[in-house]
């Protein structure tokens, strides 16, 4: 839990962060939404006092992080970063080990975690533990990243734009990986993001930021049915909130059970945008839907997308 | 009947270039004394035709070589032959020396010509160009110099240089001579040193407050650009006077001339490259690794000593050289100021115009600075390896 009480920071004469609260609860997926230079990175970087802030209060796990040393306080904190920063000169289980060997934790512990964690990552251990940041791709270094940051069971994630560095098809991957290590770990992440994709696919909480000030927190699916002011409306795109409607809501809302359908089916957990858009590559108003299992458990029509 | 195709050029212009120069100048020079410049000797003159012909033989090999299609095989031949022809040229050097020796009168004066060096320098080049075309190992060139070093030092310690006028000098300076490289060793290891001690510091400085950079940039430049003997007397007034103001430290070898101001010019030249190299070296880390090592909680300290320190060390050693091959010259000047040191025999050799003595100071300096830059390397080369880049 990540509970950000009324705090402020000025460059100079600059209020980048104004008067912001946010509390993160327990197990939650937050998404920290903005445009480059709201803010957000800069409130994310407080949490673990790489950055000192001037008002206000920051607890994580209950306690302030004022009152704990700033190297202490980050070895309990995960902390994933866009241009990834694994070290060049380590391995990768070098680099995933790097927390737990400050934290001075014996040796067979350690391979077993970083063994652990390629597995959750999936990077067979064998093939990945001995190989140097330069030998992975761009998404197996990031992957690498986030492993390194979850190294010593941290109490939370800090996750700053991490996926921005990396091509679509790669990007798309990795917020899969994410959302399952999200629901296996269960978690606390902060997550720092300007792609309003991204956070609908990931988020549990969105919280919208503009100049320093949070302007609006809430469900994915809050947002996008009541977005607060002009803001979050422009940000959210206008005429595309259509769209993110659907890339919010799930087939299994829409769905007409029992009912059957012909053709290659779209499942129960998909967003309904899939399912529109597999409608119009299919030129059919109608499709069948599958469960985890792959049984066709009912249909779903193109006017029910627009109920 | 196919046309003859050139493959390796380089190789061709060193075969061209060593053949003229065999054909064209002397092998060695045979002068009456010390004061007569020599008159040139070729080298089928006094070498016997075994040796001339083996070294013919081995130019028509990397002749051959150099129009045959490159392989790998041809690349070990080119080191193979190249090598031979090095020890070859060294013994045939030994052989001229001793035959004009035992016809010319005791006084008279026996010395490399460019009939020698200039094939010598070609063989060398013959292999590092072949080496660099086989893209070899560190371990495998260092096995090359070591062989051609234990060549070398076993033909000297058989005596074949004995009737050059070079090793005359050596035989009247030997007591000397072992001395002067030491104290040449000392010198260089003294500047070093401190240069290190003082420049490493100031450059983590200049990085961590780039308001010091400017500054400091602008007096080490300026230093650079102090010519060596200028400083060299810059020196003798104030430590003079400083000496002659506190005894004690006169009586501790403090002085105008000396070891002391000698030291010091070498290390004030030392620490611009030293400085630089500390900036560029821990400036060029990647700032987001940096960022990420903050992040999982390293202290100062351990990001300096597990982060900084390894990521920086390539162009930190790369700079080490620099310096190092730099203070292995600059020390002859020292020699100047009473420093001591090889440049003595360069300096009384050029008082004597006595090239042999000049060169009994020289070419040890010049194997100094090859060693060096070599070692470094390698060293270099090892640490860079690892990160694969």
């Amino acid at each position: 839990m990540i509970e950000i009480e009324h705090v402020s920071k000025r460059f100079g004469r600059q209020l980048v962060v104004a008067d912001l609260s946010l509390t993160v609860p327990q197990g939650a997926f937050c998404v920290l939404l903005g445009q480059s230079g709201c803010g957000k990175s800069t409130t994310l970087r407080m949490i673990n006092r790489l950055v000192p802030f001037d008002e206000g209060r920051i607890r994580v796990a209950g306690e302030d992080v004022a009152q704990v040393p700033a190297e202490v306080l980050r070895r309990r904190i995960g902390y994933a970063i866009q241009s990834i920063g694994l070290f060049p000169h380590w391995s990768v289980e070098d680099n995933i080990a790097t927390v737990p060997r400050l934290l001075k934790w014996p040796t067979p512990r350690i391979r077993d975690r970083v063994e652990e964690l390629l597995e959750l990552f999936r990077l067979a251990p064998e093939a990945y533990r001995r190989k140097y940041p330069h030998q992975l791709s761009g998404g197996e270094q990031q992957r690498v990243g986030v492993a390194r940051a979850l190294a010593a069971d941290p109490e939370v994630l800090l996750m700053d734009e991490p996926f921005a560095a990396v091509d679509p098809i790669t990007r798309a991957a990795l917020q899969d990986e994410m959302a399952r290590i999200h629901a296996a770990t269960g978690k606390t992440i902060l997550f720092v993001t300007h792609d309003i994709e991204e956070a609908l696919r990931l988020a549990t909480l969105i919280a919208i930021m503009d100049r320093g000030r949070i302007v609006q927190s809430g469900t994915p699916l809050d947002i996008v049915e009541r977005p607060a002011g002009d803001f979050v409306v422009d940000f959210l795109g206008r005429e595309g909130i259509g769209l993110k409607l659907l890339s919010v809501r799930r087939v299994a809302d829409r769905m007409r059970a029992g009912e059957p359908a012909e053709g290659a089916a779209v499942a129960i957990t998909a967003p309904l945008r899939d399912a529109l858009a597999a409608m119009t590559a299919r030129r059919t108003d109608h499709l069948p839907v599958c469960d985890a299992e792959g049984r066709i458990v009912g249909a779903v029509h193109l006017r029910d997308l627009v109920r | 009947m196919t046309a003859v195709r050139v493959h390796n050029r380089v190789l061709l212009a060193l075969v061209a270039v060593a053949t003229a120069a065999v054909l064209l100048t002397g092998f060695v020079a045979l002068a009456p004394n010390r004061l007569v410049s020599g008159k040139p000797v070729p080298l089928w003159q006094d070498v016997g035709w075994a040796m001339t012909g083996g070294i013919a033989v081995i130019g028509i090999v990397l002749l051959g070589s150099s129009l045959t299609r490159p392989r790998r095989q041809i690349h070990l031949l080119v080191t193979a032959a190249a090598a031979g022809l090095i020890v070859l040229l060294l013994a045939a050097l030994g052989r001229a020396a001793a035959t004009l020796a035992a016809g010319a009168p005791p006084l008279a004066r026996i010395a490399a010509d460019a009939g020698f060096w200039i094939p010598l320098g070609c063989a060398a080049l013959a292999i590092v160009d072949a080496q660099q075309r086989l893209g070899s190992a560190a371990a495998m060139r260092l096995a090359i110099v070591a062989a051609l070093a234990a060549a070398l030092v076993g033909l000297a310690a058989g005596g074949t240089f004995q009737a050059l006028s070079l090793a005359r000098e050596y035989q009247g300076h030997r007591a000397a001579f072992a001395a002067a490289v030491l104290r040449h060793i000392l010198l260089v290891a003294g500047a070093v040193g401190p240069a290190v001690l003082i420049g490493a510091p100031l450059g983590i400085a200049a990085l961590r407050r780039p308001r010091l950079r400017g500054p400091v940039f602008a007096v080490l430049n300026l230093l650079q650009t102090i010519p060596s003997i200028a400083l060299f007397g810059l020196l003798i007034v104030p430590l003079a006077a400083l000496a002659g103001a506190v005894p004690a430290l006169g009586r501790a070898g403090v002085g105008g001339i000396g070891v002391a101001p000698a030291l010091i010019a070498l290390v004030l030249y030392a620490l611009l490259p030293v400085v630089r190299s500390t900036v560029a070296g821990l400036g060029g880390v990647d700032p987001a690794v940096l960022d990420a090592a903050r992040g999982m909680g390293m202290s100062r300290r351990q990001r300096f000593w597990r982060v900084e320190l390894p990521l920086a060390a390539p162009v930190l050693l790369a700079g080490f050289r620099v310096v190092t091959v730099q203070a292995i010259g600059l020390a002859v000047v020292a020699a100047l100021i009473g420093a001591g040191g090889l440049g003595t025999f360069v300096f009384e050799g050029l008082g004597q115009y006595a090239v042999d003595l000049v060169l009994l100071g020289a070419l040890p300096t010049i194997a100094l600075a090859l060693a060096a830059e070599f070692g470094l390397q390698t060293a270099t080369a090892a640490v860079a390896g690892r990160f694969g880049r």
